[in-house]
């Protein structure tokens, strides 16, 4: 595909004798939002670590901007913003020395006051790590993830743990982060995130995508009204 | 790197127990010894030293124990049960610099411990400063590297901060008995005083008082910490995983 930042190829990983990953394939293109739906123990999350080098395939081609995630790993740490699902902070660390922190690993890191405003964050910089609500400790992550001013952006369930509004204010921030040209990759289960958020959708079940789409055309290929309904058409086994 | 260091040295400060148990306990051992009359008198078995006399080497060997085995291992093996080490692979510095600013942060610490130590000893008990500063110094550092090497190895093998606290809680008090903390390593019996030679305590507080007494340590006594050290360090990249 012409302009396309990731490419995954037959990807297959097991932990012992257990497959997480049977055998995924999807691109995403230049400035999408691509969304990784799926059931819990779908491997989606197996699939993201391999895509940002914390895991190797057992088999399978990965490549993000051009290069192996693993062979190119220093590299692509520079371009490719991370949050991940249960990566927590030192609980005395406050919220304005974790952002520095972060900003000291990027050569042009963003403007670390802007971030936190725009995730609700601002007056907390003194704030301790371990003070902080679910919420705020997920908004920091995605500040985190932000903060190097990468060209892309892998976020492991985006709004887990955050109220309505505060999900809102973070939709906002996506849209906005995809409108200055960063490709973001999203992981969910949450359908009205994926819905709203995501230009295409690669829809994961037992370890391989049952179809790739746009929300619409995922809606329409399963028959129903909803993504709700045709996520839970299209991943309907009795399990 | 400068800024993760100064991170890591602000947790330290404020989680408190790191500079009490490091620096706080030591410094008060030695006040409470000072103040005994029975740690004063010149002692003819100890060649006219006083008992305090050879206690301090093996309070400056106590500090880098403490550290090493009791404040490093927790918040390493914390960090990795948080997530925290994974989280920092994916970025441009990646955990291998955590680990050395954590190290950088325990040897500083070091640092000011063995100099209130020994300052603390001279001035307010009279306990004369090592008469071979230079080897009492090298041992000091090789002895620091090799308790550290120790310490990362039980981080390595403790599957969480809590556990991290247990194993080296088992690691460290054979490691200080050996080391003379509760029976002065001459006074030992004769197989015991060899066990202890060969562990880091032991080797660095014997190479310590030889020091103190104005000898050039044992070159023994030096490369049993060296070789602590670089197996202790070889053996803990083996074993250590990030998550």
């Amino acid at each position: 595909m012409v302009g396309s930042v990731i490419e995954v190829e037959n990807l297959h990983k097991r932990y012992g004798g257990t497959v997480a990953v049977e055998d995924v394939s999807f691109t995403v293109a230049q400035g999408e939002i691509f969304g990784i739906l799926g059931r819990n123990g779908a491997g989606k999350t197996t699939t993201v670590e391999c895509l940002v080098g914390l895991r190797t395939p057992d088999r399978g081609r990965i490549r993000v901007l051009g290069r192996d995630p693993r062979r190119g790993h220093a590299e692509l740490t520079r371009r490719v913003g991370v949050q991940l699902q249960d990566s927590q902070l030192p609980e005395r660390l406050r919220v304005g020395e974790a952002m520095r922190l972060y900003q000291s690993f990027y050569p042009d890191p963003a403007d670390s006051r802007e971030l936190l405003a725009q995730l609700g964050l601002a007056g907390r910089e003194k704030t301790p790590y371990g003070k902080l609500s679910g919420g705020q400790k997920q908004r920091l992550a995605i500040a985190l993830a932000l903060i190097g001013r990468p060209r892309i952006a892998v976020l492991d369930e985006l709004t887990t743990g955050l109220d309505p509004h505060a999900r809102r204010d973070t939709w906002d921030l996506i849209a906005g982060v995809r409108a200055s040209g960063v490709t973001i990759v999203l992981v969910t289960h949450f359908m009205p995130e994926a819905e709203r958020l995501c230009d295409r959708i690669a829809l994961i079940d037992a370890g391989r995508v049952l179809v790739t789409g746009t929300p619409a055309e995922l809606v329409e290929r399963a028959g129903q009204s909803t993504l709700e309904d045709a996520f839970v058409t299209l991943t309907g086994r009795t399990s | 790197m400068t800024t993760l260091t100064l991170t890591e040295l602000k947790l330290f400060l404020r989680e408190r127990s790191g500079p009490a148990f490091g620096v706080g306990l030591p410094l008060l051992l030695l006040i409470i010894f000072g103040n005994l009359p029975f740690y004063n008198r010149p002692r003819s078995e100890f060649g006219g030293l006083t008992l305090l006399d050879t206690y301090v080497p093996i309070l400056v060997a106590f500090v880098l124990a403490m550290l090493a085995l009791n404040v490093l291992p927790p918040v390493l093996a914390g960090y990795r049960e948080k997530g925290v080490l994974r989280r920092l692979r994916t970025t441009p510095v990646g955990p291998v610099r955590v680990l050395a600013a954590q190290l950088i942060v325990m040897l500083l610490t070091a640092a000011v411990a063995v100099a209130a130590l020994l300052l603390v000893a001279r001035f307010a008990f009279g306990v004369v400063l090592p008469r071979q500063l230079a080897g009492f110094l090298l041992t000091t550092l090789l002895a620091a590297l090799a308790l550290m090497g120790v310490g990362l190895l039980v981080t390595a093998a403790a599957p969480g901060g809590r556990a991290a606290n247990a194993l080296g809680a088992v690691v460290f008090y054979p490691m200080v008995f050996l080391g003379g903390l509760f029976l002065p390593i001459p006074a030992m019996p004769a197989t015991l005083r060899r066990v202890s030679h060969a562990t880091p305590m032991g080797a660095a507080v014997t190479a310590m008082q030889d020091a103190t007494n104005g000898h050039w340590p044992h070159w023994l006594a030096l490369v049993t910490l060296v070789a602590w050290a670089a197996g202790a360090a070889v053996a803990a990249a083996r074993l250590f995983r990030w998550e």
